[in-house]
């Protein structure tokens, strides 16, 4: 047996450049596996920590039924009325706070940057358990007076090109309009397409009137109860006000949706699951190419070799002899590309989080299946060639020119 | 039919074929590359096939030599009968009991010429220390101790059929074949070659070779001519060696 690894090594080695070509597929089909699983799983802790700091006592109020389960009917929006009516009716035993997003264009000086674009209530602070790095949160009273001031996400200044510390007074253009920066947050990490960091929050009231140009149909408006045991009375009182808001009669089907936290984690998991399979699949396919360029190799291997087999045959190789030479270089191929796989994809995932500051884990469980995953393309992929070299005529071998 | 047994060995019978065969379609054509052999061999002969080009002695060397097996007829080699047997057992005996020289070296042009040699041992399951001292014992004796790290390109082709002949032998065969062995030799080196071949032979070891040189048939012990895959003549050589 060791033989027969030293002879495929040997093989291997003496057209190394084919063979790396080769394993390529195998390398990227891998690396791309490692890197996303990475990312994958990443995001899963990050946001499952995020909700876990959120706490557990928050509800989120969405427009249109499941956010991801089947198709969201309602057309009805979730605006700034229905926002108020619950502050109205319930401010005096939950924090609200709606939330209104868009990505816009943000410049400072010479510096520009496009960022998520956050229009909120002052509550909104204390919901996401916030807390500053330099100045202050906006107060109900720039709330009310449609006040043009921002506070910035930790990430923010340096994408302004300016530390923090400098930063706040001054003024900064979000579309084109002044707004005042009265404070920068700590960081809190990110995941996936969750970025707080990247943010830049500023009172809804201005958002609406001011930036975004009355477009009022808000993401959600968050309900935190004072404590996890209210939560079904806070659900049935959500339910209650957003249903007259919206002047729909009781039995009939709800055109928003009302979630927990572990509610938004389930759908979180379910789209990282849909997420996860999409990747398999693109993996799956990139390993079978990659397993057909090392069939192809390995027949090329052969048809080279078919004099050597003849000798080895005709010195007492049997067919398993034979037939073990081959599937083992076609083992070592792809467990070599999965080694490579793996290292490239530790390494894209660690670039990932370098660049992109998005959370990676490279889970064991992850390394060991990919690794054996390439073991078994090179069995399936290698056996076909290496039974073909191992049933060749001794003499039809000999002869081969 | 008896087979015929002219015997100049020890006695021993090493080879034995009764009514051999071997027969190729092509299409709807038969070719009857040997028609009906029957010949035996005793250990310690030098036997030399002659005949014209097609006359079949490859095609018996490869029966003999247990690569292929016959379309009709049976084959005993040392007493066992060989001709039924599977592609795998087939493959065990030529490991342990056949040694073979061909006309062009077939040597695993990357490995050196010590581990060429070694290969019939890998496949006979030796040790790896084994292997070496015995590979290096047969190196030394055809005369190559100095190259053995040497690979085949780095060789020249007598060199090279001496590694040949040295693998041909670590597994002390009962039964050296060798087909044309000096085919792709210059006379002076063929010379040679025959010289440890012949020295081989004096040393008890068993030899069927296959050439269409009457020079080189001389060294033999005995001849065999075949015609259109028959035996034609089969007699001693009077004189042996040179
Ligand atoms: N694989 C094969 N398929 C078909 N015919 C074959 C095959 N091998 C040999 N033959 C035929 O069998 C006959 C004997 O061939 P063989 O190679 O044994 O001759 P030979 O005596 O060794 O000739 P040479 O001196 O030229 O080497 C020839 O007519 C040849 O064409
Ligand atoms: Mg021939």
């Amino acid at each position: 047996m060791k033989e027969t690894i030293l002879v495929a090594l040997a093989a291997i080695r003496a057209n190394a450049l084919r063979s790396v070509l080769t394993t390529l597929g195998i390398v990227i089909g891998v690396g791309a596996v490692i890197a996303m699983v990475a990312l994958g799983e990443g995001a899963q802790r990050r946001i499952q920590s995020q909700i876990e700091r959120m706490g557990t006592n928050v509800l989120t109020v969405r427009p249109g039924q499941g956010f991801f389960r089947g198709v969201a009917s309602g057309n009805r929006r979730l605006d700034e009325d229905d926002a108020y009516a619950l502050r109205t009716e319930l401010g005096h035993i939950y924090d609200i706070a709606p939330e209104l997003e868009s990505r816009l264009q943000v410049s400072y000086q010479r510096w520009n940057s496009s960022n998520s674009v956050v229009g909120t209530w002052p509550s909104y602070y204390d919901i996401y358990n916030h807390s500053m790095a330099n100045g202050r949160w906006f107060d109900e009273g720039e709330l009310q007076g449609r006040r043009r001031v921002a506070v910035l996400g930790a990430n923010v200044p340096e994408d302004l090109g300016t530390p923090p510390g400098l930063l706040v007074g001054r003024t900064i253009q979000i579309r084109g309009i002044p707004f005042e920066v009265i404070g920068v947050l700590e960081e809190k990490g990110g995941a996936a397409w969750m970025q707080p960091d990247d943010q830049i929050f500023i009172p809804l009231s201005t958002a609406m009137y001011r930036v975004m140009g009355n477009r009022d149909r808000l993401r959600s408006i968050y309900v935190a109860a004072p404590s996890p045991e209210q939560l079904n009375a806070a659900w049935a009182d959500i339910d209650r006000v957003v249903r007259r808001q919206h002047r729909l009669p009781p039995g009939e089907e709800a055109d928003f949706s009302i979630q927990n936290s572990s509610d938004i984690l389930q759908t979180f998991n379910e789209s990282n699951e849909t997420f996860t399979l999409l990747l398999a699949g693109i993996a799956g396919v990139s390993l079978l190419v990659g397993g057909i360029g090392i069939m192809n190799i390995m027949l090329v291997s052969v048809t080279e070799r078919t004099r050597e087999i003849g000798v080895r045959k005709a010195l007492g190789a049997t067919k398993t002899d034979i037939l073990l030479q081959f599937l083992v270089e076609a083992l070592v191929l792809c467990v070599l590309g999965g080694v490579l796989g793996v290292l490239a994809g530790v390494g894209g995932a660690s670039l990932i989080t370098r660049f992109a500051s998005w959370d990676t884990v490279i889970a064991p469980q992850a390394v060991v299946i990919a690794l054996i995953f390439s073991a078994g393309i090179g069995l399936f992929f290698g056996i076909w060639p290496a039974r073909r070299a191992a049933i060749l005529d001794p003499i039809d071998a000999l002869r081969y020119e | 039919m008896e087979p015929q047994g002219v015997g100049t060995g020890n006695g021993k019978v090493v080879i034995r074929t009764q009514g051999l065969q071997k027969h190729y379609h092509l299409g709807a054509e038969t070719v009857r590359a040997v028609q009906g052999v029957d010949l035996e061999i005793a250990a310690g002969e030098f036997v030399a096939i002659m005949g014209p080009s097609g006359s079949g002695k490859s095609t018996f060397m490869n029966l003999v030599g247990c690569l292929d097996t016959p379309t009709a007829g049976e084959y005993w080699l040392n007493g066992n009968k060989v001709s039924e047997l599977s592609d795998d057992d087939l493959a065990r005996v030529r490991n342990r009991d056949i040694g073979f020289v061909f006309q062009t070296f077939n040597l695993l042009p990357r490995a050196t010429a010590l581990h060429n040699v070694e290969l019939p041992l890998i496949y006979a399951g030796t040790s790896a220390r084994e292997r070496k001292e015995r590979a290096t014992a047969k190196l030394v004796r055809v005369g190559l101790g100095d190259r053995m790290g040497h690979k085949p390109p780095e060789l020249s082709g007598g060199q090279r059929q001496r590694v040949a002949i040295a693998r041909a032998l670590v597994n002390d065969p009962a039964l050296l074949l060798a087909d044309e062995p000096t085919g792709n030799l210059d006379s002076e080196t063929s010379a040679e070659i025959m010289d440890i071949i012949l020295e081989l032979n004096r040393a008890g070891q068993t030899i069927v070779l296959v050439t269409h040189e009457s020079d080189i048939a001389r060294y033999a012990t005995r001849q065999v001519h075949l015609k259109d895959g028959r035996v034609e003549r089969d007699f001693l050589n009077e004189m042996v060696g040179v």
